[in-house]
C-alpha cells in the first residue's frame, strides 16, 4: 500500500457531554473520559431506549458490542458456552509476550479448577474466623481520624481498609502492605493514556515482576509448611496448584486477580456509599434512625456505585441477543452500570434508596461461573465499616465534588473530602 | 399442592404449602423462610438458593443440568444431595419434600 494511513486515534470522534448530538451508530461509549466527567449516565439512558444491544465499529481497542439491558446482560454472563472469557475480560487485547493469566479471563474446565483452589480462602468459614480482625482494624483506622477538619477519605479509610484486608488474606507483610495498593493501580492502569500513573508499558512491566518476585520470596517460604489459611498458602499447597510458581504468568495473574478483584471494587464502594447518603439526605436519616438497615443498604450501595462497570466476553459462534446478531470472535461489553439502571426490572432504578426491596438483586458481582468470589468478603466489609462508622459519626459529610477515575472499567474515586461530625454523648 | 418442609441449619423447621410449578425457591422466599438468598431471581445463575435435598427425596427431586451443575460444582460446600432450589419447580410428586439449608448461601 502506497497510502500512509494516519493512526487510527486521530480520526476518532471524542464523545461530546451530551449522547444525543452523535448519530447512534458513532456511540462510543467506552470512551474513559464520558466516566471521569459522568456523562456516561446519559448514554446508557440512550441505549437503554434506542440500541439496546449496540455495535461501536471504531473503537479504540476496535469494534464491540455494547450490552445495556438487565436480562440481555444476565443471558450473556449465564451463557459461559456461547460466550468466551478469554483471552480478556476488558476490551483491550492482552500483550501478546506478557500475558496474565488468571482465571477470571479462562473458560472451563480451567477456569473452574483454579477458582476452586483459591476460594475456600474467601468462603463464609474463613470469614467468620477473619470478622474480629476485620471489625478490630476498622475501629483503629475510624479512631485515628482527625475530626472537624477535611481530610480524603479515599485514601485515609478506603484505600487504607481494602490493603489492610487483602494484607489479611494474604497474611503479607503489615508494613510494606501498601505496594499492594500500588501494583492494584499499576496493574489496571493503561500507559497508553495520557492520566495512567506509570509511563510506558515497560515501566510498568517491571513493576509488576517485582510483585511477583516479592510473592515468589512468600511462596517459597510457605510451600511444604501445611496448613496457613492465608491464600499464598493455599496456592502453595494445593494439589492443582502447587506448581503455579513455576508459570509465572499465571501466578503473577492470579495474585492480580485478588489484588485488584479486593482493591478497586471494594475501595469504590467505601466512597461510593458515603458520596451516595450525602447526596440522598433523607436516607441518611433512615440509617441514623434504623441502622438494622444495614446489610440491606450495603446491597444498595454495590448496586448504586456498580465498582466495575463492565465485563467482556467474546462470542464463540454467531449468537443472537437482544434481536442483533453477533458473529463469532465479536467483542461483547455487558456494561452491568447500565443494567443496574434499567427500570424495566429494578423499579426507581435511579434512586438510591437503602430500604429497597430485593436489593440483593443487582448486577455488580456478574452472574455465572465467574460470579464474583469474594461478594461475601466485600459485604461483610462493607457492613463492618458502616456498624461502626454508625456508632461514631452522626455525619460523615462530603465536602468537595469529588475526582472520578479515568476509567471505563474501574468506576470510583481518585479523591474526595469530608468532614467527620462525632456523635453527640 | 405440595407440602414442602424447609429445615434451617440450626434445626428449625418451616412446613409451607406451595402451589405446583412454584420452584422450591420461590416457596421459600414466599414464606419468608431465612438462608436462602436468590440474588439472580431464578436464572441458575448466583447458586445462593442452595439446599440439600433429604434422602428420601433424591430420585424425586430429579438431576441438576449442565448449566446448573457448572454453578454447583463451584461451591466448596457442595454434596451429592445438592441442588439449586430455584431449578426445582413444585409437583404433586414432591408432596411431603423434606430439604435442609447450608450455613451459608456464597
Ligand atoms: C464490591 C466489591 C466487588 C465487586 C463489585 C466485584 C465485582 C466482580 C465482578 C463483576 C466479577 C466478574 C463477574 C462475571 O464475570 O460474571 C468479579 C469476579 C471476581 N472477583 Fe470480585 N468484586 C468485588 C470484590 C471482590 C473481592 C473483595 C474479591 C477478593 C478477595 C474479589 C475477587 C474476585 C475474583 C477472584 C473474581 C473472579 C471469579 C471467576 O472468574 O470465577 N472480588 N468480581
Ligand atoms: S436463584 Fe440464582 S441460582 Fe437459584
Amino acid at each position: 500500500m502506497s497510502e500512509v494511513r494516519e493512526p487510527q486515534s486521530d480520526e476518532r470522534l471524542q464523545m461530546p457531554s451530551d449522547p444525543y448530538s452523535v448519530p447512534l451508530d458513532k456511540i462510543d461509549v467506552a470512551q474513559p473520559h464520558l466516566f471521569a466527567n459522568g456523562d456516561h449516565w446519559k448514554y446508557f439512558e440512550r441505549l437503554r431506549s434506542e440500541a439496546p444491544v449496540h455495535y461501536c465499529e471504531d473503537g479504540f481497542e476496535g469494534p464491540y458490542w455494547s450490552v445495556t439491558k438487565y436480562d440481555d446482560i444476565c443471558h450473556v454472563d449465564s451463557s459461559h458456552n456461547l460466550f468466551s472469557s478469554e483471552p480478556a475480560i476488558v476490551l483491550a487485547d492482552p500483550e501478546e509476550d506478557f500475558e496474565l493469566e488468571m482465571f477470571i479471563a479462562m473458560d472451563q474446565p480451567k477456569h473452574d479448577v483454579q477458582r476452586k483452589t483459591a476460594s475456600p480462602v474467601v468462603a463464609p468459614q474463613n470469614l467468620k474466623v477473619l470478622e474480629s480482625t476485620i471489625r478490630e482494624r476498622v475501629c483503629t483506622i475510624l479512631d485515628s481520624l482527625p475530626v472537624g477538619e477535611s481530610f480524603n477519605w479515599v485514601d485515609r479509610v478506603s484505600i487504607e481498609l481494602t490493603t489492610q484486608m487483602l494484607a489479611t488474606l494474604f497474611d503479607f507483610p503489615f508494613e510494606d502492605r501498601r505496594k499492594l495498593t500500588r501494583w492494584s493501580d499499576v496493574a489496571t492502569t493503561d500507559p497508553e493514556q495520557d492520566q495512567s500513573i506509570v509511563a510506558s508499558e515497560e515501566e510498568r512491566r517491571a513493576e509488576l515482576i517485582e510483585c511477583l518476585e516479592y510473592f515468589g520470596k512468600l511462596w517459597h517460604e510457605r510451600a511444604g509448611n501445611g496448613g496457613g489459611s492465608d491464600l499464598i498458602s493455599m496456592l502453595a499447597n494445593g494439589e492443582s496448584t502447587k506448581d503455579m510458581v513455576n508459570k509465572p504468568l499465571e501466578y503473577l495473574g492470579n495474585l492480580v486477580l485478588l489484588i485488584v478483584g479486593g482493591n478497586d471494587t471494594t475501595r469504590n464502594s467505601i466512597t461510593g456509599g458515603v458520596l451516595a447518603l450525602n447526596q440522598n439526605p433523607a436516607e441518611y436519616d433512615k440509617l441514623r434512625a434504623n441502622p438494622a438497615l444495614i446489610p440491606n443498604m450495603v446491597s444498595e450501595i454495590i448496586r448504586w456505585q456498580t465498582p466495575l462497570a463492565y465485563m467482556r466476553r467474546t462470542a464463540n459462534e454467531d449468537t443472537i441477543v437482544g434481536g442483533q446478531t453477533i458473529k463469532a470472535g465479536d467483542k461483547v461489553a455487558m456494561w452491568y452500570i447500565s443494567g443496574n439502571r434499567d427500570e424495566d426490572v429494578i423499579e426507581r432504578a435511579n434512586e438510591f434508596l437503602i430500604d429497597r426491596p430485593k436489593a440483593r438483586q443487582h448486577l455488580s458481582f456478574g452472574f455465572g461461573i465467574h460470579r464474583c468470589m469474594g461478594n461475601r468478603l466485600a459485604e461483610m466489609q462493607l457492613r463492618i465499616l458502616w456498624e461502626e462508622i454508625v456508632n461514631r459519626f452522626d455525619f460523615v459529610e462530603v465536602v468537595n465534588e469529588p475526582t472520578r477515575i479515568f476509567s471505563s472499567f474501574v468506576h470510583g474515586y481518585a479523591e474526595m473530602q469530608v468532614v467527620l461530625h462525632p456523635k453527640k454523648a | 399442592m405440595a407440602k414442602i418442609t424447609f429445615i434451617e441449619h440450626n434445626g428449625t423447621k418451616h412446613e409451607v404449602d406451595v402451589d405446583n410449578g412454584t420452584s422450591v425457591m420461590n416457596a421459600a422466599i414466599d414464606n419468608l423462610v431465612p438462608g436462602i438468598d436468590a440474588d439472580c431471581g431464578g436464572q441458575c445463575s448466583c447458586a445462593t438458593c442452595h439446599v440439600y435435598i433429604d434422602s428420601d427425596w433424591v430420585a424425586k427431586a430429579g438431576s441438576p443440568d449442565d448449566q446448573e451443575e457448572s454453578m454447583l460444582d463451584l461451591n466448596p460446600e457442595r454434596q451429592p444431595n445438592s441442588r439449586l432450589s430455584c431449578q426445582i419447580p413444585v409437583t404433586d410428586e414432591l408432596d411431603g419434600l423434606v430439604v435442609t439449608l447450608p450455613e451459608f448461601q456464597f
